[in-house]
């Protein structure tokens, strides 16, 4: 049972990927990226990543697929359809594909999976332990270096969106 | 992949006794789907039947009150039209994503019912990030009201997505934080768990002055979640027609109507499962008897689903920038602020227990 559902996740994954890039019309093609968005969490809860498949569903069905509609929405009028590119490009874009995808499938068959057996669910507890924990194997200083970037970037949002009432304000003053 | 459903035990041994094990878990799976679909489709109608009752009491009317007695087919009635209904569109509109946008919210809408623990057994999948997997489903159903705005080729329905967007973005980020503030007392995502942490008392009372913050701001943060009046940007009449259902007819706008009846059945559950101890009775009077639970949680959801109807006839429409500055500048400061009490008053072992 758990081999049909994989099968038709990774079918659905497909399908969409291609009928993603492959889309004339914007709009379309964003959702059919958020199709196989859901269709990768829908394989981590297959295989008991809860907490994984739910943050994948929040950040980019949620957060991601909605900002795209959003710009989307901002430039693009309904009946515009995207230009064919040439054909001298496709075929390039075509070989790079192929490319990737050749050292995408001797490296996974280069290599011997192992079969875990017995496997446990990680709960969020463990993940928050290891997130927190200084020990050998620990995230501590990953987690807290990711806040920091992410605190700048916020900041520097901020100063982007208000850029012009900030520097008025200084020239105010002075 | 493990799904515990965990619904009544016998029925569950019985269907894996009489089948071989894959054709009876998907027969049940399949079982316990129609069964929430048929009523949560009929709980919907009633809701609906709720509002036009409760809107009536407030406006001194007797409201719906022919079909049936006291009215009590009105909705059903209305169903039954409104399948019957001739389904229009747009000349130019995205046919696909136009005919797709309803099937997004109320399939959200749907899957989030199922975490719910009606009683201790009656709860169709017990995951342990239980919590998170209802945020999570919730930030889902927003692109169909994007999509069915967008693709509708209509400037009213796409100001109306726009409004929406924006709204359930800022406010997602409220609902979030205060049930976090929650999980703080009971350390754990699943509700099953959540829920046996507050036989000692439930979590508003255990919690005390943070907790009942984070409720207020639950319920102000889940009335424009659900797109509710005074939160109703999206579709305000006299601004923009319907909204982004303005181009919807017969029973693809009915899926549009009777997602925001079970969002708000939904923002409610949250509300009894993680704030009033979901089945469990005040001081535990009839825990003896589990079978009534549901009437516990059933009665503590239409409470504040009752609540949620006073506020919609109550108060006045905000407007764009006084929404986005209750949410910005009130809300997610005090939410932070509270977050933080909260930890203190864990830290401390501050908590009421019994």
């Amino acid at each position: 049972m758990e081999k049909i559902i994989f099968y038709i996740l990774a079918l659905v994954i497909i399908v969409f990927a291609i009928a993603s890039v492959s889309s004339k019309k914007m709009l379309r093609s964003v959702i059919y990226l958020l199709f196989v968005l859901i269709g990768i969490s829908g394989i981590y809860f297959l295989i008991d990543y809860n907490f994984l498949a739910a943050i994948q569903l929040t950040v980019y069905a949620g957060g991601v697929i909605v900002l795209l509609i959003f710009s989307v929405m901002l430039v693009h009028h309904i009946e515009m359809e995207l230009e064919l590119a040439k054909v001298s490009k496709r075929i390039l874009v075509g070989l790079a594909s192929l490319i990737g995808l050749g050292v995408f499938l001797t490296t996974i068959y280069s290599h011997e999976f192992i079969v875990v057996e017995n496997y446990t669910t990680t709960t969020t507890e463990d993940i928050g332990f290891g997130l927190l924990s200084y020990e050998a194997g620990g995230f501590i200083l990953p987690f807290e270096v990711i806040s920091i970037l992410l605190l700048a970037s916020m900041i520097g949002a901020i100063v982007i969106a208000k850029g012009t009432k900030l520097t008025n304000k200084k020239n105010d003053t002075v | 992949m493990n799904i515990t459903l965990s619904i009544t035990k016998n029925i569950h041994n019985w269907l894996f006794s009489i089948m071989p094990e894959g054709v009876a878990s998907i027969t049940e799976m399949v079982l316990i789907a129609v069964v929430y679909l048929a009523i949560f489709a009929v709980a919907g109608l009633y809701l609906v039947l709720l509002e036009r009752k409760v809107a009536a009491w407030f406006q001194l009317r007797i409201g719906p009150n022919r079909v049936g007695w006291w009215g009590l087919l009105q909705t059903m009635a209305d169903a039954l039209k409104l399948v019957s209904k001739e389904l229009t569109g747009t000349v130019k509109a995205d046919k696909f994503l136009y005919n797709l946008a309803p099937y997004f919210v109320i399939v959200s809408a749907l899957m989030a019912l199922a975490v719910f623990p009606f009683t201790q057994e009656f709860q169709a999948f017990d995951i342990n990030i239980g919590i998170l997997f209802l945020i999570a489903i919730s930030s889902i159903g927003v692109i169909g009201i994007l999509l069915g705005g967008w693709s509708s080729n209509n400037k009213f329905a796409l100001i109306g997505a726009m409004r929406s967007g924006v709204q359930t973005i800022s406010y997602e980020l409220s609902v979030g934080l205060s049930l976090l503030t929650m999980i703080l007392i009971t350390g754990s995502l699943q509700l099953s768990e959540i829920v046996e942490v507050q036989k000692n008392g439930w979590l508003i009372v255990q919690g005390h002055i943070p907790a009942v913050i984070a409720f207020m701001i639950y319920m102000i943060a889940g009335t424009a979640e659900t797109n509710r009046a005074p939160f109703d940007l999206v579709e305000a009449e006299s601004e923009l027609g319907a909204g982004f259902h303005t181009e919807y007819s017969g029973m693809k706008f009915a899926y549009f109507f009777l997602a925001e009846f079970i969002n708000m059945f939904i923002i409610a559950a949250i509300a009894t499962t993680v704030f009033f101890g979901a089945w469990l009775s005040p001081f535990g009077i009839t825990e003896s008897i589990p079978l009534l639970g549901v009437v516990w949680f059933l009665g503590k959801t239409l409470i504040i689903v009752f609540l949620m109807m006073w506020f919609r006839w109550t108060f006045p429409r905000l407007r764009i920038d006084q929404l986005l500055t209750l949410e910005w500048k009130y809300l997610l400061p005090l939410n932070l602020l509270n977050l933080v009490l909260m930890a203190l008053i864990v830290w401390l072992n501050l908590t009421i227990q019994f």
